[in-house]
């Protein structure tokens, strides 16, 4: 029996069911950057400098290439999940949400792919 | 009937809300996760320009020595600390653990002060290691 009224349920109304799945995902993207952003501040301080050179040949190596991928990638992730759940509290007019979310979810997509494909761009050496 | 004027309703729970350092503490957490959302665009940026070519790398950095933008990047990397130590702290109540009163307060104080050191010694570490000054 469901305690909904039937207007709620044709207007769409009330809970998705994917609170759950949102709230694990954000989670399990929270440890992985745990480990993938720590690696990324020692890796930041471990860098002779930040010229160009360097920074090609630290990201060139397969290794870092992979985790930087995955940082951005995840970050990316867990960013997209963290400011839905800012637009869902503060922004209370649903024409508004609706445009709201579908550029913050086109702009963290955009971000994770152009980080992803400029990491893979200068790991497979495409880069000058 | 009891006039509208004798009713004493209770108040919305962020209306009678006691000011307490743990709120802040607790919007400091969604304020540097959002100031965070933009820093990753400056991180790609970085990074696209890496990619993208020696012209393009040089123009980043000119715009990363701007000194707004160092201003920001000391920023982003506060709130990086902050985020990443907080959100520790916010794993271990999904667990079940720390949410006595005291605890709570304690590791507050804990993740905020370790944020603030952890912060000044990355750019201490940053800057004795780049001779150049070409971050």
């Amino acid at each position: 029996m469901s305690l909904r009224s039937p207007v709620g349920r044709v207007l769409g109304l009330g809970s998705a069911k994917e609170g759950a799945a949102h709230w694990w995902s954000q989670r399990v993207s929270a440890v992985a950057l745990v480990l993938l952003g720590l690696w990324f501040a020692a890796a930041l301080l471990c860098l002779d400098d930040f010229s160009h050179a360097t920074v090609l040949a630290w990201l060139g190596a397969p290794l870092n290439a992979v985790l930087a991928s995955l940082l951005i990638g995840t970050a990316a992730y867990h960013s997209q999940l963290g400011v839905q759940v800012v637009v869902e509290d503060y922004i209370a007019n649903k024409g508004w949400k609706i445009v709201t979310m579908l550029l913050v979810n086109f702009l963290h997509v955009a971000l994770g792919a152009l980080g992803v494909f400029s990491v893979l761009r200068i790991a497979f050496g495409a880069a000058a | 009937m009891n006039s509208p004027a004798k009713l004493v309703r209770p108040l919305s729970p962020f209306l009678n809300y006691r000011w307490q350092y743990t709120m802040a503490l607790s919007f400091l957490h969604r304020a540097t996760g959002c100031a965070m959302a933009v820093g990753l665009l400056l991180l790609v940026y970085w990074v696209a320009a890496a990619a993208a070519g020696a012209e393009a790398y040089a123009r980043a950095q000119t715009v990363f020595a701007h000194p707004l933008i160092r201003l920001a990047l000391i920023a982003f990397s506060f709130s990086f600390f902050y985020h990443l130590a907080n959100g520790v702290r916010h794993l271990f109540w999904d667990a079940g653990h720390g949410f006595e009163k005291k605890t709570a307060r304690a590791s507050g104080w804990l993740v905020f002060i370790a944020a603030l050191l952890v912060t000044a010694l990355f750019w201490v570490l940053i800057c004795s290691r780049v001779s150049g000054g070409a971050v």
